[in-house]
């Protein structure tokens, strides 16, 4: 049961095999199990948990229930869901029990999958490594000595040990793709604007995107019909068709033009990981597919421009938290100034306070021009680049982190190696891309490694089928960590 | 470029966050390797290219100038620090 997809669930499910609530009381056993052990969820409610389910199995007693309903998942602490705490990863939040619903919980909700609890994250979605929450880091299912990439590392690491079929994540420079290869998983981030952020707590409003976490690629494109969609409430989410993501799945690789963009091949990429990439482009010339050699010249930029960028808006967006609406407040305070200030500097951790710090900075009189309008003229550049090389292509693929999972520890005390994690993918968000990540093998001490693909606007469908097909031909996403 | 604890102080009092004596010489010093990882786009020559705000190019939608929200007062303020009939309590600003 646990290793099994939510496809096959669903199917389960439909045939009357097990109910919402039967599956539910499993995982959340295996959670009880091992949560003490990998810390991937920071709120469990059992009997939340099990009134979801209890709707779910009437739902489908009644015949009204789309084919998903009664399938468990987790939750990215970072959306907000009404009557649950939802706390960000954050001290800040420590106490915040949501009164609404995002829309993306409102959309499974409607579809009858309960929620099996909160993953953990990195503060504010703060990290590549999941050392930043305020609930202590993740330990990754593979190695627990290791980390499980961040930001959504709660949801990687419980998908990975089989805690929950599926969770959602969300993505602002990397954080669904690269902690999705780092734990062995398959990730999506959607093109920019089709997922709504209402009611997912903003880090940098122009990158972020949410989006699903599961074991394949067919179970994010089943996920992603429910999460994509129109809502008037985000001010930049795409008025668009209504979208089956599965439409393509089935269709042969035959003709694809896979680009390979000679700056993710070149000195970075180095051992394990690029032999299991080479490995993998093989097998998709195999299926049909030819490759094209592309160049994204600025993309060694991307991750300088993003630290401008995604700071300068989590600067704004961060000025929400000042202990008067929500959240924490200091014990001991005089006037409001020290009220706020205190607050602020108790309430956040470390890496949030340097970002924060970075982007009022950037956004301040005399260096707006020389920080911020310079790196959205990159931002330009980077965005030409992909545009360009999707004349020759109708896929990107590369590596998605330059390494393996690393050991916790090892980079926390050096942010600027921690942002190199995220080399391959900040340019996707800068860009407003699609971009995914699947396993492709193991390196030598036996952790996932990652493949990424990136797509051209509005192609997941596009993505999912080439991602399905591979996952057709291979089976290491079907591999999972031992002892779970 | 160098951030001074100056330049450190002045963006903590910016972003409204208490920084300690100590703690300003740690943030000048994880501010300034980032400032020097920032500091690679200063190479590129961006003349004429015009900034890109956005991922994708939007327009802000309009809509009728009608009341589209219900009253939930109460529940949003269930979850605040410090309240009374009906508003948020801060520390007194106007003697």
């Amino acid at each position: 049961m646990i290793q099994q997809t939510i496809k096959q669930i669903a199917d389960l499910l439909a045939g009357g095999k097990i109910s919402s609530v039967e599956l539910c009381q499993d995982y959340l056993v295996r959670i009880a199990a091992h949560n003490p052990g990998l810390n991937a969820f920071i709120t469990v409610d059992a009997e939340r948990t099990l009134a979801e389910a209890r709707v779910a199995d009437a739902l489908r007693a009644s015949g009204k229930a789309g084919p998903l309903a009664g399938v468990p998942i987790a939750h990215k602490d970072i959306f907000c869901a009404e009557g649950w705490l939802t706390t960000c990863g954050s001290k800040m939040l420590h106490n915040f029990v949501s009164p609404y619903d995002a829309h993306v919980i409102e959309q499974f909700k409607k579809t009858g999958m309960p929620c099996l609890g909160k993953t953990n994250m990195d503060e504010f979605a703060m990290g590549s490594s999941n050392e930043t929450s305020y609930y202590g880091a993740v330990k990754n299912p593979w190695d627990t000595a290791r980390v499980p990439g961040g930001s959504s590392g709660g949801s990687a690491a419980c998908v990975a040990a089989g805690l929950a079929p599926a969770a959602t994540g969300t993505d602002t420079g990397g954080s669904i793709r690269q902690p999705a290869a780092l734990c062995g998983i398959t990730g999506l981030k959607p093109t920019y604007g089709v997922v709504s952020r209402y009611g997912m707590i903003a880090f940098a409003s122009s990158l972020d995107q949410g989006g699903p976490m599961a074991r394949t690629a067919e179970d994010c494109a089943l996920l992603l019909n429910v999460m994509a969609g129109f809502d008037t409430r985000d001010s930049t989410s795409l008025e668009r068709e209504k979208e089956d993501y599965t439409r393509d799945l089935a269709k042969p690789l035959a003709g694809l033009r896979i680009g390979l963009p000679k700056e993710f091949f070149g000195e970075g990429l180095t051992g394990d990981t690029a032999t299991a990439v080479q490995v993998a482009i093989e097998q998709f010339r195999k299926l049909g597919a030819t490759t094209v050699e592309v160049s994204l010249p600025n993309s060694g930029l991307s991750v300088a421009a993003y630290y401008v960028i995604a700071p300068a808006e989590a600067s704004s967006n961060l000025s929400r938290f000042d202990g008067v609406r929500y959240g924490y407040r200091t014990p001991d305070y005089g006037d409001l100034t020290d009220m706020y200030e205190k607050t602020r500097a108790e309430g956040f951790g470390a890496e949030v306070k340097r970002r924060i710090m970075i982007g009022a900075y950037v956004l301040s009189h005399g260096y707006y021009d020389a920080y911020y309008i310079q790196a959205q003229k990159l931002r330009r550049l980077i965005a030409q680049d992909f545009a360009e090389a999707y004349k020759a292509c109708d896929v990107i693929l590369g590596p998605t982190a330059p390494t393996t999972a690393f050991k916790l520890g090892e980079k926390a005390d050096d942010p600027v190696q921690m942002y190199l994690s995220d080399i391959y993918t900040i340019a996707v968000n800068l860009a407003g891309l699609p971009g995914m990540s699947l396993p492709c093998g193991f390196d030598g001490q036996g952790l996932p490694i990652g493949l990424q693909l990136i797509g051209d606007y509005f192609s997941e469908a596009r993505m999912l089928n080439v991602a399905h097909q591979y996952q057709l031909a291979t089976d290491w996403h079907q591999r999972t960590p031992g002892g779970f | 470029m160098s951030l001074s604890i100056d330049d450190v102080n002045r963006i903590a009092r910016l972003a409204r966050i208490r920084v300690g004596g100590d703690e300003a010489t740690q943030y000048q010093a994880r501010l300034n390797d980032v400032f020097t990882l920032i500091a690679e786009m200063q190479a590129v020559d961006t003349t004429g290219v015009a900034p890109m705000a956005h991922a994708r190019d939007l327009f802000q939608r309009l809509r009728e100038d009608v009341v589209t929200e219900p009253d939930r007062r109460e529940a949003f303020q269930a979850v605040a620090p410090q309240t009374e009939a009906g508003l948020y309590l801060v520390p007194k600003v106007i003697e």
